[in-house]
Parts: C-alpha cells; structure tokens; sequence
C-alpha cells in the first residue's frame, strides 16, 4: 500500500491518477498510524513552501517525515520542503537536506520554468536507468533545489544548474512532475513502487 | 534544454469535441478523452480545453471532462471557458487539471487573477487574451472575439501578470482561422512585456508557421486546433521538422 500524504497539495489528484494507471494500490491519508503501516509514502506538492509547511506542521507531519525510515518520494514541492531552507517567503524547511531552496535568477527567459526540459544524470540510482540520460520530463516551478552529493539527475535553465533527482537513505524526489511526464514519469513512479 | 511546446486546443460543449475531426482510427471523434489520448501518445506536450458549454450544469460537466481527461493523461492540461471564481477552479483543479484560462471572466472582474494565484499559484493560472489590430495597436476582444472592450491589449497582458498570471495564451483574432500563419507582429509586441511563458495561438497552417515563431523567440509555446483535428499536420511531422530546423522540441 502506498500512502499520499492528504495536506492539500494541488497535484494530489494528479498523482493518484498516475498511480491508478500503474495498478497500485494507495490511499490518502494525514493519519500517522496509517502513514506508519504503508509500504511507501509520497509527498506530493504544488503550492508556495510556507502554506505547505505550515500544513504539514498544523498536521503533526514535520516530525514524523524527519523520522520516517519507510521509502518516501517527494514530488516537485515535495522535493524542495526537503531542503533546509526556501528563498520562497523565507521558509524553514524539513532540513533532510543540507542547502537552501533558491529562486531561478534573472536570466531574460521566462519564470516559472514551465514545460519539457531534458535530464542529465549525474549518478547512478535504482529509480532510472540509462535511457533516461537526454530525456525530457515537465518541470513547472519558479524556486529550485541545489546540486549536491544526494543529486542523482540535474536539469539547466536560466543560467542555473540544479537538482532534477535526489536520493539520500530512504528518499527519493523529482523537481519535475512525474505524474505528468509521459512514460519517463511512469517508469520513475514504477521504480518506486517495486523498490 | 527546454523544448519548445506544442499545443492542441479541443473545444469542448457538453462533454463533447464541438469541431468535426477527422482521425483515421478513432472509435469516437466526438469523445474529448479518446482525442486527448490520441494526441498524448502521437507527442503533444500539454493539451488545452476549452469548454463552451452554456447551461446551468456547465460547472459539473466541466468538471467531469477533467476527471475523466486526468485518469486518462499522463501529459499536463489546461481547462478554460467561463471560469468566473475560485469555486469553479477548484472544481476543475480539484478534478485532475493543471491549469485554469481566464479570458472574459478576468476582464471584467481583473480581481480574479490574483484570487486565482493566491488560492492555487500562479502556475495553475493562464491569462488567455483574443486581440485584435486597430491599426496603431491592439485591444483587448471578448466573449469568443465578439465584443471590443477597447483596452489595450499589451497594457492587459502586463497587468494580468503582475497580478499574478502565471503563462499568456495570446490569440490574435486577426490570424485566428485564416491558416496564413501566426501573428508575428503581435508576438512580436507582446514578447518584451511578458515574463511568464506565452503561448502563441491563432493562424497556423504550415510546420514554417511554427518554426517562425520559435526561431524569432516570439513564443514558448504553440497552440493549434484545426490543423491537428482534421489531419492536416501531424504532431510527429511537426516536431521532425522543427528539430531538422535546430528548435528544441520533446521527441516524439
């Protein structure tokens, strides 16, 4: 069973549809009981970093993320409230990762970064494979995530190199929407899954 | 690098396509879904719905077409015609949408931009403008292109923005059906003064009309619907063409 962590995330419909159409069972669900007895947990995210943290706050889930040791797959927000900090209303994060969230700098193109934009992996991990080195995945965010030693895939635009895949321990998490990516997207979610 | 986006827009009544489309292979051409699918897998990037549906029950039925579009895509959508609140994005939102497109709705109450952004952000939000030339510049049209509201269309478009809009969707009424190509003046104009993603929309009829306006830079994005619909161009002919051209575009 997989648990959609239920804190008002606007793509929450979109990733339970994705998981739909791989088969896989998941529920929706704030209740740390229940987040306890799934297989894996996803955190969802569309939204500005402070509402969402003080979602997951009112919520009891802050502490409990920093503590889970289950599989654990954030999706685009979800990524970024990983981090320490957030440029974005000057937001303390989860601070699972070392650095802060950064808006895309001035670079003359235009912010959000919205659209396909290819991924460059930069290490190995069990959630993509080869074929995936070039692709293009859909990316829609105006804040992005640092490179470092937990990033497994990057992505360049507006003169700034960042964070399209991490990993670290038990986490996994995309900037980009996998839910929206087409078939790139299903094989991370599928990746996943079997983990 | 980010690829440019090609974007089929379905107009939607009642559930269902309202143009005739003429696809090889489709059990029913007058499904939105079974379109919707069909262009997800021949490599559209993203698809926008415009629902024109006029009755009382236009918000559920609205709203059904985007459940039933989100359980079925796996590429991201837009739904615009008659968002007038954050009650009904929400709706359509809530049921699997991407993004909403306010037009008339945002001319005549501009408050609802920023209503729109602080509820769900300003990438769930498209300013969708119909303008049209008046010689030394171009006002603001509304209600499918038939009332002239007589403000300026470029001053709309950067109001919009700092309001909150999150992407342009600029179709020139001028250009909108002729197939004689986009409207490069007007992108052209428009270009400077946005600074979220603008997609180009109203006169393609031709790969070159694409190639055009992305070579120029005039736009992130390109919209078509008859084109797509009755055969004319096929998504994957368009995208070899333009990458042939160096234009960075997904694969098909």
């Amino acid at each position: 069973m997989t648990a959609l962590i239920d804190y008002g995330a606007g793509n929450t419909r979109s990733v339970g549809n994705a998981l739909d159409r791989l088969g896989a069972a998941w529920m929706l669900t704030a209740d740390l009981d229940e987040l306890a007895s799934a297989d894996r947990v996803i955190l969802p995210g569309v939204g500005a970093a402070a509402s969402a943290m003080a979602a997951l706050r009112e919520r009891g889930l802050v502490d409990w993320l920093r503590a889970t040791r289950q599989p654990l797959l954030g999706v685009c927000l979800g990524l970024q409230l990983l981090y320490e900090h957030s440029e974005e209303s000057n937001t303390a994060c989860l601070g699972l990762l070392p650095g802060t969230v950064r808006r895309f700098p001035d670079a003359g193109v235009p912010v959000p970064h919205m659209g396909w934009n290819t991924l460059r992996l930069t290490a190995p991990t069990a959630f993509l494979d080869e074929t995936m080195d070039g692709a293009h995945a859909y990316f829609v965010h105006t804040y992005a995530a640092p490179v470092g030693p937990e990033t497994r895939a990057t992505c360049h635009y507006a003169d700034l190199t960042f964070s399209a895949v991490i990993e670290r321990d038990n986490i996994v998490a995309t900037q980009f929407h996998p839910e929206k990516s087409a078939g790139v997207g299903a094989t991370i979610l599928q990746n996943f899954l079997t983990r | 690098m980010l690829a440019r986006r090609i974007i089929p827009c379905l107009d939607v009544c009642d559930g269902r396509t309202v143009k005739g489309v003429n696809f090889v292979g489709l059990r029913d051409a007058g499904d939105p879904v079974e379109l919707a699918v069909r262009y997800a897998a021949e490599g559209a990037d993203e698809l926008v719905f415009l629902d024109i549906t006029a009755t009382v029950e236009k918000r559920q039925t609205v709203t059904d077409l985007a459940l039933r579009v989100g359980r079925a895509l796996d590429i991201p959508f837009t739904v615009g015609g008659g968002i007038g609140s954050v009650e009904d994005a929400a709706s359509v939102l809530g049921a699997g949408a991407d993004k909403v497109a306010v037009n008339s709705s945002a001319v005549a109450r501009p408050v609802l931009i920023r209503e729109l952004a602080e509820a769900f952000g300003s990438q769930a939000v498209v300013l969708s403008v119909d303008a049209k030339s008046n010689g030394d510049g171009w006002t603001v049209m509304t209600h499918g292109g038939r009332t002239d509201t007589g403000r300026d269309a470029l001053d709309w478009i950067a109001e919009a923005q700092d309001a909150g809009a999150g992407e342009v969707l600029l179709t020139s009424v001028d250009a909108d059906g002729t197939q004689t190509g986009f409207d490069t003046a007007l992108l052209a104009a428009a270009r400077p003064r946005v600074r979220v993603p603008l997609i180009a929309s109203g006169g393609a009829g031709a790969p070159g009309h694409f190639a055009e306006v992305f070579a120029a830079n005039l736009a992130d994005a390109a919209l078509a619907a008859s084109l797509f619909h009755y055969g004319t161009l096929a998504i994957p002919d368009l995208k070899a063409i333009l990458a042939a051209q160096s234009i960075p575009v997904r694969p098909c």
